[in-house]
């Protein structure tokens, strides 16, 4: 079947949109932390959840809970279709041309597992040489580490300038015929880099090189086109984008799919067993062993809807406003030093106050009710470029306001203020 | 502020900004590294033994300010002390740092160290405040392998 490549568009794309409203639809929102309004600003880390998430899980136990794909039964027929749906929109999400292309992972980092250790197993050899760039995620360095342990096949790194910019004519350099696989993210965690996809795949393809492209702070933050980056994988976390934990996303092109060794063996990856052969099952279950995050996929289904009915060019939009005031404004305490200034940036504010630590800082901060991410946010080489051991990173999303970004500035000054 | 300023006392700021025995001792009985993958802090211990007892404990390394006062007041509290009197006072400030309670039923000895009493509030700090301790620890054993918090 094939997924119907124009994306939903919402008809109100042009409006922007109402945060007051959209802060109604996540009920946390409103508890206290210390007596004061919550301000969340640790979306990077993972994001909340929209009602409409909520009661998807919840409907799914309230009304339909079976296993899927083998029941006859009323119930089984109906969670198979829900869990299936939510393959479809999350095709749909990132434009893929079959919804057998999407698996469904734990998050991220299995995904990224998956690949190295089945398309990587047999695709790698020694003398073979893999790219990171210096921005990855700790997901997205490790199980390319431990391939090459298995492989005797070479890491190699793409440089960022001090703004956090990844230096194509570096990674240009790079590249050579003994290049195998290009994983990198399309944003980063740690700083909020965005890096041209499109241009670095189209480069790896001209070396004949795979390239796999970390998504998990990507796809909530603006409309994904897998086809147009023409990436041969990409991966996706669920919680990051207001979806439940344990469930995520890998696409793959079919032809690369078919053609990789199971990850997992176990149900519902086989189309018949006996002690002499086992037939593995048609995709997407040859890489789906075992009963799945039933109830986390039909969640993700409902976050897709949720995301997709605001309208993704309208978040965007949005988090850029967001970005651009919150910068100004932590840019004016002169104690304060933004890491990563990249051209193009998602929604992630990476500071550090000269003489403080990060530390310190979020736990003053929490005590004003802000909640913000500290340490090295499982990008060390990133910290390590930037010759900071930590930093402190707020990441903002569509709903948090500018008066929220004014409590994290006031919350950043008491913090100058008890350390002065 | 008031229950910031449980955390953040005085004492604690003062040892931040001008932490006390920073630096090496010189020809070591003991070393050790300590490492809070957490937050990235890094430390090293030194000290030089008279017999069983203390003579000195110098430290370096960066963190943030929980773990540098704790840093700087231990070398403060373990000057003197026998290897059987660090490991009791280590129980006891282990216990102040995760017993809700009032510090004085921990008995005698404790000094400034009661100074930290506001942190057994602040659970995700502990493992900050404990670093410099699990690393001193490794010291007075003479431990090659670096200690982690985690």
């Amino acid at each position: 079947m094939t997924v119907n490549p124009s994306q939903t568009v919402n008809q109100s794309e042009a409006i922007p949109l109402d945060v007051n409203r959209i802060r109604a639809d996540f009920p946390i929102l409103s508890r206290t932390v210390n007596g004061k309004p919550l301000v969340y600003l640790d979306n990077a880390a993972t994001t909340q959840k929209p009602t409409k998430v909520i009661d998807a899980v919840k409907n799914v136990y309230e009304s339909m809970n079976a296993n899927i794909h083998r029941g006859v039964h009323r119930l089984s027929v109906e969670t198979t279709k829900a869990y299936e749906n939510a393959r479809l929109q999350a095709a749909r999400l990132i434009n893929a041309e079959k919804h057998t292309e999407i698996i469904f992972v734990r998050g991220a980092t299995e995904g990224i597992n998956l690949v190295a250790q089945t398309f990587g197993r047999k695709q790698v050899g020694e003398g073979d040489e893999i790219i990171v760039s210096n921005l990855e995620h700790h997901a997205n360095i490790v199980p390319w580490q431990i391939l090459c342990e298995q492989t005797g096949a070479q890491l190699k790194v793409v440089p960022v300038d001090d703004d956090g910019n990844v230096l194509v004519d570096e990674y240009r350099k790079l590249l050579s015929d003994k290049t195998r696989i290009v994983a990198m993210l399309q944003s980063s965690n740690a700083l909020g880099t965005v890096v041209p996809v499109e241009e670095i795949t189209r480069l790896a393809h001209e070396y004949g090189a795979k390239v796999l492209i970390d998504g998990s702070q990507s796809v909530q933050h603006n409309a994904v086109d897998v086809r147009a980056i023409d990436c041969d994988f990409f991966v996706f976390s669920g919680h990051k984008m207001y979806a439940p934990s344990g469930i995520g996303v890998l696409y793959g092109k079919e032809s690369l799919l078919l053609d990789m060794p199971p990850y997992q063996g176990g149900g519902e990856m086989i189309k018949s067993v006996t002690f002499e052969q086992t037939i593995y099952n048609d995709l997407p279950h040859k890489f789906e062993a075992g009963t799945p995050n039933i109830e986390g996929a039909i969640g993700l289904g409902a976050a897709i809807e949720y995301l997709q009915g605001i309208g993704l060019s309208r978040i965007a939009a949005y988090e850029k406003e967001l970005l651009e005031y919150a910068t100004a404004q932590l840019s004016k305490i002169p104690e304060v030093r933004l890491i990563g200034t990249a051209r193009e940036k998602v929604s992630v504010l990476s500071f550090v106050v000269e003489g403080i630590h990060p530390h310190d800082i979020g736990t003053i901060l929490d005590q004003e009710g802000v909640a913000i991410r500290t340490g090295h946010h499982c990008a060390q080489p990133t910290m390590q470029r930037f010759g900071v051991p930590a930093t402190a990173r707020a990441s903002m999303c569509f709903y948090n306001t500018k008066e929220e970004i004014d409590r994290l500035v006031e919350a950043v000054q008491t913090v100058i203020k008890v350390f002065a | 502020m008031s229950e910031l300023g449980d955390l953040y006392q005085e004492l604690i700021l003062d040892h931040n900004r001008s932490p006390r025995n920073r630096g090496k001792v010189e020809d070591p009985d003991g070393c050790a590294q300590g490492y809070n993958p957490l937050c990235g802090d890094q430390i090293s211990v030194s000290l030089k033994m008279d017999g069983d007892r203390i003579e000195s404990v110098k430290f370096e390394g960066s963190g943030c300010a929980i773990s540098t006062a704790s840093a700087s007041l231990m070398t403060e509290a373990l000057k003197g002390k026998t290897r059987e009197e660090a490991a009791v006072l280590f129980e006891k400030f282990h216990k102040l740092l995760t017993e809700v309670g009032d510090p004085d039923e921990l008995g005698p000895g404790m000094g400034k160290l009661k100074v930290f009493s506001g942190v057994c509030q602040y659970p995700a700090r502990v493992k900050c405040a404990t670093l410099a301790w699990h690393t001193v620890k490794a010291a007075i054993e003479d431990k090659d392998e670096p200690v982690s918090t985690e």
